[in-house]
């Protein structure tokens, strides 16, 4: 597994790199907790709270790690036209403290909705059953 | 039999259940090709044999399919469906009918042609015929697309950028998602035109992280067609989750590896946009339409379809509660009544409809009364609405409008980048509001009702004063935000007050007085 040192090298000819580092640094080691923001700090020459300023902004960067299996549901306005506000009682049950249940807003098949999302494996047309089903498998 | 059969490998059909349908055809001998998709989403997975297609496909039909028969499946030549058939695709020319990443299917279509001739006859003719066309931006604010390429072809400047517009986080649209993954090399084709233009020789696609397809496709497509664009260069980059980056200048800041919060216009981004330098900023949709607009006579084409200041077509996405969601592409001017009756076939629950938001999560709830409303961009305004990137929403009569109402000032509160006041607070403030007008009123607390505390308000808000302190908050963050995140928050939430004050549990006439 690259380092975070190695990441950061690896964008350093890129222009404004500190997102493409950070989604690579997320992917590859869960999280991006305070240690790893000093040393990304260092290596691109910006202050902590400069890089803690960033992580904290944007929904994908977590700073805890969490192994749990994660399930992103669509809850905007397309997917709630088809109903989907009335499988989450069902889809949470099924969840329980296993598995990370998610709001998006907008996966952008919103003519089949209600969708969900696991890893990079979209599922559309979900009805109550078929999503809790999909949280238990996940 | 044996033969070739087209499935599309858009992330729609596959999440339909696209790739099964793939295997079971490979086993029994076919070959298939992963073309587009049309656009009709709910015959998706659409299988394709000979130009006759079947749809919606379970893995079950198949072997029937293989043999001529499913019938009841089958919706005849697909190109020939009347959702297809009336459509004046433009930017969708080849919505099912390319391998995506193809460079052959793409040159033999007509690709590359509007790049070739831009650069035969040279920047200052683009632009003219840019102009000339009406392209406005499809992103949302339909601003001039000629007007911005000049700005930015003026400015002084070493380096120039032409950044495109992919964070499409509008609920109820995907056109940009399609294009990107059923014709990416349009968008380059474009984005290399306006380079051309603007004397650019950088690009960014800006695409954000709910879209891993189109990024795979994308990023093979930019592989494939380097040598034709060179010497210009683009990359992907990734956003991260944040709806608010869809904003132009949030979008700069993000890509530049800041915090994603708006700045301050002016300087307008044309003019010291990425890193300060001079820079275009179009949508997937505006981009995606120059090329067929600098083919010969082709910005006169453009010119001449639509209405009034609204020139050209506009990919129209249906979607929410339909029965025929999917994308639709024709000339301004067509009326919401055509598209949700029409087109769309009503409401899938069968039900009647009840209200319809064009626009994404900041577009205005339309009620059937405005039905005849044309699409047109100060038709919109005049009716304090807006089309946005042109994504329709249908909800059937079950819809609570004051939870949606509530549901878009929590989407500001959630999304604000906190840059500004307005957004920043009105929104968390609206949500409490709302919740006080639902839940009827609220107590005073611990604090208001100590003795010492004198400048509280004795008796409690009517709810005539609960509406009235809302609409002076929506007046406040309509103009006194930054953006269109906490400037258009209103649109949805005073919409729905005006037209559904029932559903506030207020009679019809206070709403209206």
């Amino acid at each position: 597994m690259k380092t975070i040192d190695e990441i950061v090298a690896d964008h350093a000819d890129r222009e404004g790199p500190l997102l493409p580092i950070l989604h690579e640094i997320q992917a590859a080691l869960g999280c991006i907790d305070a240690e790893a923001e000093t040393r990304i700090a260092e290596l691109l020459n910006l202050t902590r709270a400069e890089v803690h300023g960033v992580v904290s902004f944007y929904h994908d960067f977590k700073t805890k790690p969490d192994e749990r299996p994660v399930v992103q549901v669509c809850r905007a306005e397309a997917c709630q036209a088809r109903g989907v506000e009335a499988m989450m009682a069902a889809a949470h049950l099924a969840a329980g403290d296993r598995v990370r249940l998610d709001t998006v807003y907008c996966l952008g098949l919103c003519s089949v909705g209600p969708n969900a999302r696991v890893g990079d494996d979209l599922h559309a047309r979900l009805n109550e059953n078929s999503l809790a089903k999909l949280v238990e498998n996940a | 039999m044996t033969g070739i059969v087209r499935i599309s490998d858009d992330a729609l059909a596959r999440a339909c259940g696209a790739e099964s349908l793939v295997m079971a055809f490979e086993k029994l001998g076919w070959t298939v090709e992963h073309v587009s998709s049309w656009g009709m989403h709910w015959l998706e997975p659409l299988v394709e044999v000979n130009g006759v297609g079947w749809g919606a496909v379970t893995v079950d039909r198949v072997a029937d399919i293989a043999e001529g028969g499913a019938h009841d499946l089958c919706i005849g030549p697909v190109a020939e469906h009347p959702f297809i058939a009336s459509q004046q695709q433009l930017t969708f020319a080849r919505a099912g009918r390319t391998r995506p990443l193809s460079l052959d299917d793409y040159a033999t279509t007509g690709g590359w042609a509007g790049l070739d001739r831009a650069r035969e006859i040279g920047g200052e003719q683009v632009l003219a015929e840019m102009l000339r066309s009406g392209l406005r931006g499809r992103g949302g604010a339909g601003f001039p697309a000629g007007i911005k390429w000049q700005t930015v072809a003026k400015a002084e400047g070493t380096r120039k950028y032409v950044v495109c517009n992919a964070d499409e986080g509008d609920s109820g649209t995907f056109a940009d998602r399609m294009l990107m993954e059923g014709d990416p090399f349009a968008l380059i084709e474009g984005m290399a035109i306006c380079a051309h233009a603007v004397g650019a020789s950088q690009g960014y696609i800006y695409l954000r992280s709910e879209y891993p397809d189109a990024q795979r496709k994308l990023e093979a497509a930019l592989a494939l067609s380097a040598h034709i664009i060179a010497p210009f260069r683009v990359e992907v980059r990734m956003g991260a989750g944040t709806y608010v980056c869809g904003e132009e200048t949030s979008l700069l800041n993000s890509l530049e590896g800041k915090r994603g919060e708006v700045r301050a216009k002016p300087p307008l981004p044309a003019l010291q946009g990425l890193f300060g330098c001079p820079t275009v900023v179009n949508n997937v949709l505006t981009l995606a339409a120059v090329p067929h607009i600098l083919t010969e006579g082709g910005a006169a084409l453009y010119e001449s379809l639509g209405v009034e200041r609204s020139k050209g077509t506009m990919p129209i996405q249906i979607a929410g509660n339909v029965k025929h969601g999917g994308l639709y592409e024709t000339a301004f001017g067509v009326t919401l009544r055509e598209l949700v009756y029409d087109i769309a076939g009503g409401t899938a629950s069968g039900r009647p409809v009840k209200a319809v938001q064009v626009g994404g999560p900041l577009g205005a709830y339309i009620h059937p009364d405005q039905f005849d409303l044309p699409f047109d961009y100060e038709a919109y305004t005049a009716a304090d609405a807006l089309i946005g990137h042109g994504g329709i929403v249908v909800f059937d009569d079950t819809a609570d409008m004051a939870a949606l109402a509530r549901f878009a000032m929590q989407f500001c509160a959630a999304e604000s980048c906190g840059k500004c006041t307005p957004c920043r607070i009105g929104s968390v403030r609206g949500t409490e509001i709302i919740e006080r007008i639902l839940t009827g009123g609220r107590k005073a607390d611990a604090v208001e009702s100590l003795p010492q505390m004198h400048n509280v308000r004795q008796s409690e808000r009517s709810l005539e004063e609960q509406v009235m302190l809302l609409e002076d908050l929506c007046e406040t963050m309509k103009f006194g935000s930054l953006c269109a995140l906490g400037g258009f928050t209103p649109y949805p939430v005073m919409s729905a007050l005006r037209h559904w004050p029932e559903d506030f549990g207020l009679a019809r006439e206070a709403a209206l007085a």
